[in-house]
């Protein structure tokens, strides 16, 4: 029996850590490093119906424990994706997380449409959450009844289950994540980026081209846990949880909030090998706290 | 092959106002190929500073397994990297990016080479390989003041060398257009690093000339995966843009839109 292997809708994941959207691109660049087989999922960058260029620079900026971003969801396009990225991916053993944005709903819905139909996507993540976009993303993702309007119309089209990912910038994030229950969402990933600003404060002007950007990294793991554990209580659904997640004691507090599986982002960029040390370190980690599978860890904080 | 290493410190030095000189050791150096690749370090094992920095390599010695660095120590990375003292370890990883080509110039030939502050650091290296290949290198290095300038003896060892300040505090006074203003046009190929006003003002002084230029963006991964130093391109490429980190941070002239 394999301690980490975690099921999930459409999901047979080997273990429950993988790379978070737009931390990974489409792996090519990972998979210079490392055997993208040992992940347990990829989470493929943002897909859009066409090419994107995305936002002026500069698009990033540090910040205490953490970073600013505002890439603007470059990205090749649907078609390219479809014909170089995920064929590409398919020499690894690894289940692929399609990660959809749009501006409109009729994006979503012909992305979605096509992209679940590729012989390694084995489930979809609808970008509803993106801050970094002027139309589409984070504006479908603050407004209970689009959110589940938009699950409901992609999922009627797509032939995989589908995840809605969550805005933390909303006042009330079990309403949303009720909402997208309510729409057919098979499950909920959360936390995206927390809207935020850096400024020069030589010149008063902010750091980032595009104003504000998506605060990620350790410094909002505190919220992400305060928005898992409420989540949990409130659908029935399964989470990925993610927000600032780099280190073993963080994936555990995730389960434990009551994520099945966890996601790994920024922290991708100060180690390039955080996803298969983690995934190493969790065996050991589950001896060091008495438990024999991932499994029996998630959603332990509700139950004690 | 990209490595992540923890390698160790052999010496750091001031070598002029805030600007350090800091050699490392490791198995690392063996893979580096190309004069103007750069590695990613981590100044700390904390969670601020978070992100790693990228920064040139200056020189390369496979022998000894060592490897330079110039920087300038003016936020709390750089700052933090200067503390450092012989012994202690550096996670770095590298080496990234692609380089100055040397194979698209021949012996005999000469080379123009112009810097610009920070971005003197890789020409070093550069023209060394220049220089053990053949071609004659010129040197045009440009400062903010005396006090920052660095490595005048080394380049002159190298090569015919012109040190400009922009207040006139050492060498000659102005931008580097000012002296190549005055020199002959006779080179074969120029290479550059600096401020990229300094590399447009390159591009439009010798349209006609192949040239090759190493860009700078604030970086996330670098490694090509987070589209943080993305960069518009011109017609001369097919790509509708490029990432310093990975496609860069050299570029033939006229490539990225400046």
């Amino acid at each position: 029996m394999n301690r980490l292997a975690v099921e999930l809708p459409g999901l047979s994941l080997k273990n429950p850590i993988m790379p978070a959207s737009g931390c990974f691109g489409f792996g090519k660049e990972y998979a210079k490093l490392y055997n993208l087989s040992k992940l347990g999922a990829i989470m493929i960058k943002a897909t859009t119906l066409e090419t994107r260029l995305g936002n002026p620079t500069p698009r990033v900026a540090e910040t205490p424990a953490g970073m600013l971003n505002a890439i603007g969801l470059q990205n090749p396009g649907l078609t390219k994706v479809m014909e170089n990225e995920l064929p590409w991916l398919e020499q690894y053993d690894v289940p692929i997380i399609a990660n959809v944005a749009g501006t409109l709903m009729e994006d979503y819905v012909g992305v979605a449409k096509s992209i679940s139909q590729a012989p390694n996507v084995h489930a979809l993540e609808l970008n509803i959450s993106c801050p970094n976009v002027k139309q589409g993303g984070i504006t479908f993702g603050t407004d209970p009844v689009v959110a589940e309007e938009l699950t409901r119309a992609v999922k009627e089209v797509s032939s995989v289950p589908i995840y809605v990912k969550l805005s933390p910038n909303v006042t009330n994030v079990n309403e949303i994540a009720k909402a997208v229950e309510a729409g057919g969402a098979d499950g909920i990933t959360m936390i995206n980026t927390l809207l935020g600003m850096r400024f020069d404060t030589k010149t008063g002007r902010p750091v980032i081209a595009n104003v504000t950007g998506g605060l990620s990294g350790p410094a909002i793991k505190p919220v992400a846990l305060r928005m898992v554990y409420e989540v949990a209580k409130h659908v029935s659904i399964p989470i990925i949880g993610m927000g600032g997640v780099s280190t073993i004691d963080d994936v555990i507090d995730f389960l434990s909030a009551g994520a099945s599986a966890v996601a790994v982002g920024t922290a991708n960029f100060v180690d390039p090998f955080v996803c298969p040390n983690l995934i190493e370190q969790l065996p050991e980690k589950l001896d060091e706290l008495g438990f024999e599978t991932v499994s029996e860890l998630v959603g332990r904080s509700h139950r004690l | 092959m990209i490595r992540q290493e923890q390698m160790q410190v052999v010496n750091q030095q001031q070598i002029a106002t805030n600007i350090f000189e800091l050699t490392l050791i490791g198995q690392q150096v063996l893979d580096m190929k190309q004069p103007g690749q750069f590695v990613h370090l981590r100044v700390s094992d904390q969670m601020e500073p978070l992100l790693r920095r990228p920064i040139s390599i200056s020189s390369i010695d496979k022998e000894t397994l060592e490897f330079k660095m110039i920087y300038r120590a003016d936020g709390r990375g750089t700052t933090l990297l200067s503390e450092k003292k012989p012994g202690d370890q550096v996670d770095v990883l590298g080496p990234l990016g692609n380089g100055f080509p040397i194979d698209k110039i021949e012996a005999g030939q000469t080379a123009l080479l112009v810097g610009g502050g920070i971005g003197v650091p890789p020409l070093y290296e550069l023209s060394k390989r220049l220089v053990e290949k053949g071609v004659k290198p010129v040197h045009v290095l440009g400062f903010q003041s005396k006090d920052v300038v660095f490595y005048e003896r080394e380049f002159r060892q190298l090569g015919e060398t012109y040190i400009v300040t922009v207040d006139g505090s050492h060498g000659h006074k102005g931008f580097v257009t000012n002296v190549l203003e005055t020199l002959k046009d006779d080179f074969a190929v120029y290479y550059s690093c600096g401020p990229t006003p300094m590399l447009s003002a390159l591009e439009r002084m010798y349209p006609e000339k192949e040239g090759y230029l190493s860009f700078e963006e604030r970086m996330g991964c670098g490694i090509g995966a987070c589209f943080a130093c993305v960069c518009e391109t011109t017609k001369k490429t097919e790509a509708d843009y490029v990432k310093v980190c990975s496609d860069g941070p050299v570029f033939e002239s006229g490539v990225v839109r400046v």
